[in-house]
């Protein structure tokens, strides 16, 4: 039986409760939504860049604890990066919540996003810990239409 | 003297069980062999009953049994098998007949679900009667599936979708109701009970003022048929739809009741075998009711399913069901509703078997999450009913709906998980 601590990690209802970098981008040059509506999930994500590099990114939005917390926890291991490291940090990531990877021995550093290690024992609740992280990729890609998780 | 080792999901009767008369519960739950596993460990509650129902042993060895015993396809063959078949079928036709009440047999047509059923009567009865600039009025705690065969309809037909509205009860406002029908509304299509919220709609009164007028009714009866008794000729609604599956019978079949002057006056919905008595290249002959509305080989292990599930729920009795499943909701709304940080979503005076709640700083999902690691099984989300979400300001709601195998003891588990909720999130 999977431990409910591990998914509900003191970190994550921490993050839930007070999202970081939670407000919007004036200076936004891209902007992407998305949307669960089985689960109710919505949030948008705002990217400010400068070339290739993220220089600003935030987020507004509602949704669950993992959801939240996964939105929170990108902006703040996003901030200064470049595209193809965030891309990078992605696939990573969805390795890691897919459970095709452990967190640790790997080149990528997740860093504090290893916290969502315990999402792969939960296989309904993956949608909801990468629905920030295909919001972003949409922002990258300016795809215009808001993107989902489910189905 | 030995000690037999209980299992964590062994059920423990409580010592002051109250129970409705000759309801007897022990027995009731043995007829369900999917209850008696356990869920992550714990025995498994399921109160997930609105989605879908689980099926007694007489309706699981029914549809073994056709395969079994009389399977072959029916109305068409001379032989011993399509003869049984058929009468199976027919069977099942007026078990379902005589549980709604309707008049005839043949007012009785089989499709796969209450959805169907509706779509059946947009898609027939709809595009005949509406006009543009015509209206359907349907209320504001529709589901998806009384909602969106209508907006396809009206956006077809240039005809309008009217909503009419409720209360923060989640009640019906059945004044706003009235005004709402005019000389434009060609068709009212309303829920019997609401299956985000559990309210039960005063139907025989919106019928009357519909009547009144002159407009007809659909009742949408999926998330009634399973509480309450039903009786169409004293509604006197001229559509009436639901699915097997909330009813304790299999899935892929459900029924829409229609009286028969209407469903003889509407074109058929889909073409092909049995629905027809005579076919050139140059004309069509379409055969009589119900078969007119019936194309294709039918659902027959479904039926036949559909009414060993109607004469197991006869054989408990509908209204000792009924009494016994609202002890049941009210104690389970006492119990959730005074864990601290629950708000009750629906609090009509008249209220079946749904209880919806949201947990302050959680969201349903979290809750529905951490209920299922402790066995419990219960629906979040929006309940394919967004406009109620939308209502009651929430992105989603926690939802438990209960059968008459629920016992109060998973009651108590419920009350229990939603305190655990509470501790996970401090």
């Amino acid at each position: 039986m999977a431990d409910l601590r591990d998914l509900y990690q003191e970190v994550i209802l921490e993050h839930s409760r007070a999202p970081r970098n939670y407000r919007e981008v004036k200076s936004a040059d891209r902007k992407a939504e998305g949307y669960n509506p089985l689960c109710g999930d919505r949030f948008i994500v705002y990217l400010e860049m400068e070339g290739d590099l993220i220089r600003d990114i935030a987020f507004q939005g509602s949704g669950c604890a993992i959801s939240k917390a996964s939105a929170s926890m990108m902006t703040q291991s996003l901030k200064g990066k470049t595209r193809s490291e965030a891309e990078k940090l992605f696939e990573r990531f969805h390795e890691v919540v897919t459970g095709r990877a452990r967190a640790n021995g790997d080149p990528v550093e997740l860093g504090k996003l290893a916290v969502f290690s315990g999402v792969s024992e939960f296989p309904t609740r993956v949608k909801c810990a990468i629905l920030a992280w295909h919001t972003l990729q949409a922002a990258l890609e300016g795809t215009q239409e808001s993107v989902s998780t489910e189905g | 003297m030995t000690t037999v080792a209980r299992l964590p999901w062994d059920h423990v009767p409580s010592p002051a069980r109250e129970i409705v008369p000759g309801f007897d519960l022990e027995r009731v739950r043995a007829d369900f062999p999917i209850l008696e596993q356990p869920a992550h460990g714990h025995r498994l509650v399921y109160l997930d009953n609105a989605a879908t129902s689980h099926k007694p042993k007489a309706v699981l060895d029914a549809i073994l049994g056709f395969y079994q015993h009389d399977n072959a396809n029916i109305h068409r063959g001379v032989h011993y098998l399509s003869e049984r078949a058929t009468e199976e079928y027919e069977t099942a036709r007026k078990v379902v007949q005589a549980f709604l009440h309707a008049g005839r047999a043949s007012e009785i047509i089989f499709v796969r679900s209450a959805t169907e059923a509706i779509n059946l009567v947009a898609q027939t009865y709809g595009r005949v009667q509406l006009g543009r600039g015509d209206e359907v009025l349907i209320t504001a705690m529709e589901h998806h599936s009384n909602i969106v065969p209508w907006q396809l309809l009206c956006e077809e037909k240039q005809a309008k979708l009217r909503v009419a509205p409720i209360n923060d009860r989640g009640e019906l406002m059945v004044e706003e109701f009235e005004r709402l029908l005019g000389s434009r509304t060609k068709i009212v299509a309303v829920g019997h009970v609401s299956n985000a919220l559990g309210s039960v709609n005063p139907v025989a009164q919106l019928i009357r003022l519909a009547h009144a007028r002159k407009i007809p009714v659909l009742i949408d009866g999926a998330q009634a048929v399973p509480h309450l008794a039903v009786n169409v000729a004293d509604l006197d609604c001229d559509f009436y739809a639901f699915s097997g599956h909330k009813v304790y019978g299999p899935t892929g079949i459900g029924v829409l009741y229609g009286k028969a002057a209407l469903l003889d006056a509407m074109p058929p919905y889909q073409g092909g075998g049995d629905m027809i008595s005579s076919v050139t290249f140059q004309k069509t002959v379409y055969n009589k009711l119900p078969h007119k509305f019936e194309a294709g080989t039918p659902h027959l292990a479904g039926a036949v399913g559909l009414r060993a599930a109607i004469e197991y729920l006869n054989g408990l009795g509908l209204d000792t069901v009924a009494a016994y499943e609202h002890q049941l909701l009210t104690y389970a709304t006492e119990r959730v509703s005074e864990i601290p940080g629950v708000r009750l979503i629906g609090t009509a005076s008249e209220k079946a078997a749904v209880l919806s709640f949201v947990m302050q700083g959680v969201h349903p999902h979290d809750i529905g999450t951490i209920l299922d690691q402790q066995g419990i099984a219960i629906r979040t989300g929006h309940h394919c009913a967004q406009p109620v979400m939308e209502r009651f300001g929430v992105d989603a709601t926690a939802r438990a709906s209960i059968a008459f195998y629920n016992t109060k003891e998973e009651i108590d588990q419920l009350a229990a998980g939603i305190q655990k909720v509470r501790e996970v999130f401090g």
